[in-house]
């Protein structure tokens, strides 16, 4: 044991030498990769740590951060019912819409596949606009505008379907399904694009083989044929689905308000911004923070690890 | 040649074209239904951007008619007009909140695409210790959005000192994890004999970074700033920036529309130059951006 114990610090020490000099040979790498280093750590590895350690602490900005142990997240989880609300809605956002808008994104980016080419670059543009428009969603509150003269209103009691006009934003009932709606109108994101340059590099020759063995349609041949040479694509547009199902707020404030009422549309994030930029408990966003963080990390390794296995 | 060989040659190039389209396990009936079912769903997707850009043209007593036409009928650059009009004899006038915008979105683009290109090409062509390391940091980033930082990066920028300016937007844009894993994955695709031969020539790593790795990464660029540019444009940067004359196009779309139903053209009409934006830049840069994306992939 202790023999082997030495042969194991030696081996590591000779390991460490050997990187040291590697590490001295490559300075110019260092050196262009630490302005991007530098401002990485500072903006994106800093901040999880720092986040992590103020989710035990007290701190409002004023007074010195103030260790009381895992107070914050008994309370979170015991006494705040409004957090267990918005973890309530953030899950079920995420889960219809992140699938739900998954799916869309490969079925669309498969089929337009093969349009012929300049329809299908018009229609990557059509289904990838609404997610790069920006504050376009804010377009919604006047379809479902709560009097009789937002659009769905009118055409619902025209129809005789309703008889009075619906306050879409503010009555608790429906606040959710319509914010769903108008996130899965802008879910043809990122993901999306990657699927459609993903599925143009597919090897045609694969596809001819595919005839030859007697692939008889297409879903055959998405199976056993796109489905397994798209598994890195799949995975990027599992990451970015992932991200964004898990951090939903704008929709939710920017239509249904901030906040809603009955906290109807509260998520995890609006939780956040309340403690944290209203009420100044930096502690307690913080460990908001901490829990969202280790969501979406373990979402996103349960997701891959599944992935892996498409197609085999 | 005869009219009747004429004929043959014709019908032959046509079935050679049929063979070469169609792909020989499709049934047209399955074809037709799905192009249909896709037009239908486009239709559905581009109806907002359309309506909202016709309620932009529509002159006032358009946008209150009811029932409301989606399509302008006698369309008008009024909207616009008004927004520096009457926005210009505002304390802080909507071209202030432009040229905001505008320089945010162009410094952070320009210092994000530099150092992060500098920083991919190390880490897509030298293999060095910790190199690895920091790229799977960079795709880990990628797994957790902004909002979980959003408040420890409060503290770090007042503690820079940052708050209130527009340096509280720009430098952490410079760091996005997106566009370095993008532009990595591109550089990859780079041939290193390419490189090999600048070194031999004699060209130093900078030479060799301007000179021949960015001139041949063109497509990547294109990728980076429209992801760069569709995250700073629409930035309300509420919670850095506090002075009203450095308020952002964004926030200030947020306070027309909470102007009410007087408003309503003027909203539209800056919701149109929000969105115009990065439409226009995806639409311009199409082919080059897929051909990115095309070595997004998650590799593991």
């Amino acid at each position: 044991m202790k023999e082997y114990l030495r042969k194991y610090v030696m081996l590591r020490k000779h390991n460490m030498s050997v990187a040291w000099k590697k590490a001295k040979r490559s300075k110019m790498c260092y050196a262009f990769l630490a302005p991007y280093a530098i401002l990485f750590t500072l903006f994106f590895i800093l901040p999880v740590v720092t986040s992590i350690f103020f989710s035990f602490t007290y701190y409002n900005i004023l007074e010195k951060p103030r260790f009381i142990g895992l107070s914050n997240y008994i309370s979170l989880i015991l006494e705040d019912d409004i957090f267990l609300i918005g973890i309530k809605n953030t899950l079920m956002i995420a889960v219809i819409t992140g699938p739900l808008g998954y799916i869309m994104s490969f079925l669309f980016a498969w089929l337009i596949n093969e349009l012929p080419r300049w329809v299908r670059s018009v229609a990557v543009v059509v289904f990838y606009a609404p997610s790069i428009a920006g504050n376009c969603f804010v377009i919604f509150s006047v379809f479902f505008r709560g009097d009789a003269y937002g659009y769905v209103n009118a055409f619902l009691m025209n129809l005789g379907i309703i008889d009075a006009p619906i306050l879409w934003f503010i009555n608790p009932t429906y606040m959710l399904p319509i914010c769903m709606l108008v996130i899965l109108w802008m879910s043809l994101g990122t993901g999306f694009l990657s699927f459609v340059a993903g599925l143009q590099g597919v090897d045609r020759a694969q596809f001819e083989a595919g005839y030859m063995d007697g692939i008889k349609n297409r879903w055959q041949e998405l199976w056993y044929i796109t489905l397994p040479n798209m598994k890195p694509m799949l995975m990027f547009g599992a990451v970015m689905s992932i991200t964004q199902a898990f951090g939903v707020c704008d929709v939710t404030m920017a239509l249904c308000g901030y906040p809603s009422t009955d906290y109807a549309a509260r998520t995890i994030v609006t939780h956040l911004f309340d403690y944290g930029y209203s009420r100044f408990e930096m502690g307690y966003a913080s460990a908001i923070a901490t829990i969202l963080f280790l969501m979406m990390i373990l979402c996103n390794k349960a997701i891959q690890s599944l992935l892996r296995r498409v197609g085999t | 040649m005869s009219r009747k060989e004429k004929s043959i040659e014709k019908t032959t190039r046509q079935h050679k074209r049929l063979i070469k389209r169609r792909k020989p396990n499709r049934s047209v009936w399955g074809d037709i239904f799905l192009y249909l079912y896709l037009l239908l769903v486009a239709l559905i997707m581009v109806f907002p951007i359309v309506y909202a850009v016709n309620s932009a043209l529509k002159p006032l007593d358009e946008l209150f008619m009811f029932p409301p036409k989606v399509f302008a009928q006698n369309p008008t650059l009024d909207n616009f007009s008004d927004l520096f009009v009457t926005m210009g004899k505002s304390w802080v006038t909507f071209s202030r909140y432009l040229f905001n915008t505008v320089f945010i979105t162009t410094v952070g683009t320009a210092g994000h695409l530099i150092i992060a290109s500098m920083a991919a090409f190390v880490l897509a062509k030298y293999d060095f210790p910790g190199g690895k390391t920091f790229f799977h940091l960079v795709t880990v980033a990628m797994m957790f959005s902004g909002y979980v930082t959003a408040i420890p990066n409060y503290l770090i920028i007042n503690a820079l000192g940052w708050i209130d300016t527009y340096w509280a937007i720009i430098i952490p844009a410079f760091a996005s994890p997106m566009g370095l894993f993008l532009m990595k994955q591109f550089m990859e695709g780079l041939p290193t004999s390419l490189i090999e031969a600048a070194k031999i020539d004699g060209a130093s790593e900078w030479k060799v970074f301007t000179g021949i790795v960015m001139p041949n990464v063109k497509p990547a660029w294109m990728t980076m700033l429209i992801f760069s540019v569709q995250a700073l444009w629409n930035n309300k940067a509420a919670t850095f920036i506090y002075s009203e004359e450095r308020k952002t196009l964004v926030y200030a779309l947020q306070q027309i529309q909470s102007g009410g139903i007087a408003r309503t053209g003027q909203g539209a009409a800056v919701l149109v130059v929000v969105m115009i934006v990065p439409i226009a830049i995806f639409i311009f840069s199409e082919s080059q951006i897929l051909e990115t994306m095309a070595s997004s992939g998650l590799k593991d």
